[in-house]
C-alpha cells in the first residue's frame, strides 16, 4: 500500500546547506551534493531543497547545481526558491528533478500554477506555503520572503486554490515550529487536510519519529518533512546527517 | 550496448549514472546511426502524452525505434511517459501513442480512493507481480517503488501486464510483451528495487 513520505527539506545558502531557527540564523550544516550521497545510502523516501536566498535576493534557480544534485540522485528530489515561470519550471524538471515548488511567486500570480501544470505535468507542481498562527484572532497567517513578507491571502482558500489551478502537492511550512523540533502543528495540518483532496505534506517541528507518528495518526498518508531533525544530532544539535522513520525501518537496503 | 533514447527527458543522466556503476556499456543519445547500433533500448518520458508522443515523431525516432523494436525486436523499456506512449491511445491527449502494447492510457479514478490524498498517486507503493517475469528479480516488492503520476495503463490484454498496484484497485503499473517492456513508476529514483530494474533489463 501507498506509504508516507518521509522527506528531508534541506536549506541552499551560498553554495551550502543551512538550517534556520524561526526562519532565523542560518547554521552550516554541509554540501549539498555529500548530503545526497549521504541521504541515498540510507534509501530516503525524497528529498526537497530550498535555495533561501533565490526570492529574497531575486535571482534565479542554480541549474549546474540542480544538474549535479539529480545525477547523483537514487531519490525523487524537489526544487524550490526562487521561481518565477513555467519555463523556468520545464528547465528544472529537464535538469532531473521530479517536482518544482513556488511560493511567493504563485502568491504574486497565482495562474502561474496553472502554467506550470500545463508545461510539466500537475504531478510534478508543488505549491509551498510558509504559515504563522494569529496571536490575536484564531487562524494563520501565509508569509513570503523568508518570514519577512506578509500576504493578504487566506490559507484555506489559498491551498484550495492552488490545486484547483493544478497544483499537484501542497507543501505547508510553520513558521513558528521552524527548527524547534517540539513537534509539528496537528491542528493546522488537519485544517489544511480538510480543504484539499491532493497530496499534502507538513514542514516545521519535527523533532523525532514520534512527531511524525502523531502527523500520520492525526491526517493519515502524509508527507512528514523535517531538517533539523535530519541533520541534528543530541541535545546540543551537533551537526549529523541522518535518517529515521516512524515505521523504524532504515529505509531500504543500500542500492 | 544500451540506448538511452535522448530526446529532452531529465531523468536520462541518473539512468546513464547507474548503467555507469553496473558496467553496463551505454550512451544517451538521439543520433539515428548510434541508435541503430544499440541492442536495447530505453525510453523516459517527457512531461504530458502528447507533448512526448510530439517530441519523438519530430525527431524522427519513431521511425528508427519502429525498425528497431518492432523490425529487429530489439528490446526496450519505457519509463512512466515512456510507458504510457507504448499503448494505443491516453485520456490526457489527442495523439495515438506508439501502440505496440495493445490498451490506452485512463486517469485513476478518484472517487474509488477512499480518502485523500487523491491525486496525483504520490510516493513509494508495494508492487505485485502478475506473472514472473526476470525483469523482478531480486526486488522487494513489499517496499516498491517511487510513484508519480494519476494516469495508468489499462491494457487490453490482461496478459500483458506484468505488474499492479494498489490505489483505488488493482492497477497495471509494468506492462509488457515479447521485447517490449514499460513501467509507470520510476527505477532511476527507486534506490535498490530501481538498480535491480536495470540490471535485469540489461541482462534479459
Amino acid at each position: 500500500m501507498l506509504r508516507s513520505r518521509i522527506v528531508p527539506c534541506l536549506l541552499l545558502h551560498k553554495g551550502g546547506l543551512v538550517k534556520t531557527q524561526l526562519f532565523k540564523e542560518p547554521k552550516y550544516v554541509g554540501d549539498p551534493l555529500n548530503a545526497v550521497k549521504i541521504f541515498n545510502e540510507k534509501a530516503v523516501d525524497e528529498l526537497m531543497f530550498v535555495d533561501i536566498d533565490a526570492t529574497s535576493e531575486g535571482y534565479s534557480p542554480r541549474m549546474a547545481l540542480l544538474r549535479n544534485l539529480a545525477v547523483e540522485s537514487r531519490m525523487p528530489l524537489c526544487y524550490g526558491g526562487g521561481v518565477t515561470s513555467a519555463e523556468q519550471a520545464s528547465k528544472i524538471i529537464a535538469t532531473g528533478f521530479e517536482k518544482v515548488s513556488v511560493s511567493a511567486a504563485a502568491l504574486d500570480r497565482p495562474t502561474l500554477i496553472k502554467e506550470m501544470a500545463e508545461e510539466i505535468g500537475a504531478q510534478s507542481v508543488v505549491v509551498t506555503i510558509d504559515v504563522k498562527a494569529n496571536k490575536l484572532f484564531p487562524g494563520y497567517t501565509i508569509y513570503s520572503h523568508n518570514g519577512r513578507r506578509t500576504r493578504r491571502e487566506p490559507l484555506l482558500e489559498f491551498c484550495q486554490r492552488a490545486t484547483s489551478l493544478g497544483a499537484g502537492e501542497i507543501v505547508i511550512n510553520s513558521i513558528d515550529r521552524d527548527g524547534q523540533m517540539n513537534g509539528y502543528d496537528l491542528s493546522l495540518a488537519r485544517q489544511v487536510r480538510d480543504a484539499i483532496e491532493t497530496p499534502l505534506t507538513i514542514l516545521g517541528g519535527a523533532g523525532s519519529t514520534f512527531h511524525m507518528q502523531a502527523l500520520i495518526d492525526a491526517v493519515g498518508i502524509v508527507g512528514a518533512a523535517a531538517g533539523s531533525m535530519f541533520v541534528f544530532k543530541g541535545p546540543y544539535r551537533a551537526v549529523l546527517i541522518n535518517y529515521s522513520r516512524p515505521d523504524g525501518a532504515g529505509g531500504q537496503s543500500r542500492a | 550496448m544500451i540506448a538511452i533514447v535522448d530526446y529532452g527527458s531529465g531523468n536520462v543522466a541518473a539512468i546513464a549514472d547507474i548503467l555507469k556503476r553496473l558496467k553496463v556499456p551505454h550512451a544517451i543519445t538521439r543520433d539515428h546511426a548510434e541508435l541503430r547500433r544499440a541492442d536495447r533500448y530505453i525510453l523516459p518520458g517527457v512531461g504530458a502524452f502528447d507533448r512526448t508522443m510530439r517530441t519523438l515523431e519530430e525527431s524522427g525516432l519513431v521511425a528508427v525505434l519502429n525498425e528497431q523494436v518492432i523490425g529487429l525486436r530489439k528490446k526496450i523499456l519505457g519509463i512512466c511517459v515512456g510507458m504510457q506512449i507504448l499503448g494505443d491511445a491516453s485520456d490526457e491527449g489527442s495523439l495515438p501513442g506508439l501502440g505496440w502494447i495493445p490498451g490506452r492510457i485512463k486517469r485513476i479514478d478518484e472517487a474509488s480512493i477512499a480518502a485523500p490524498p487523491r491525486l496525483p498517486h504520490m510516493g513509494w507503493n508495494s508492487v505485485r507481480t502478475r506473472v514472473p517475469t526476470p525483469l523482478f528479480k531480486g526486488v522487494d516488492l513489499d517496499q516498491g517503488f517511487y510513484f508519480l503520476h494519476s494516469y495508468y495503463f489499462d491494457a487490453a490484454d490482461a496478459d500483458c501486464v506484468l505488474a499492479t498496484v494498489e490505489y483505488g484497485g488493482e492497477i497495471p503499473c509494468s506492462v509488457g510483451s515479447d521485447n517490449i517492456f514499460g513501467m509507470q513508476f520510476h527505477p532511476e529514483k527507486s534506490h535498490a528495487n530501481g538498480v535491480a530494474i536495470f540490471r535485469n533489463f540489461a541482462e534479459i
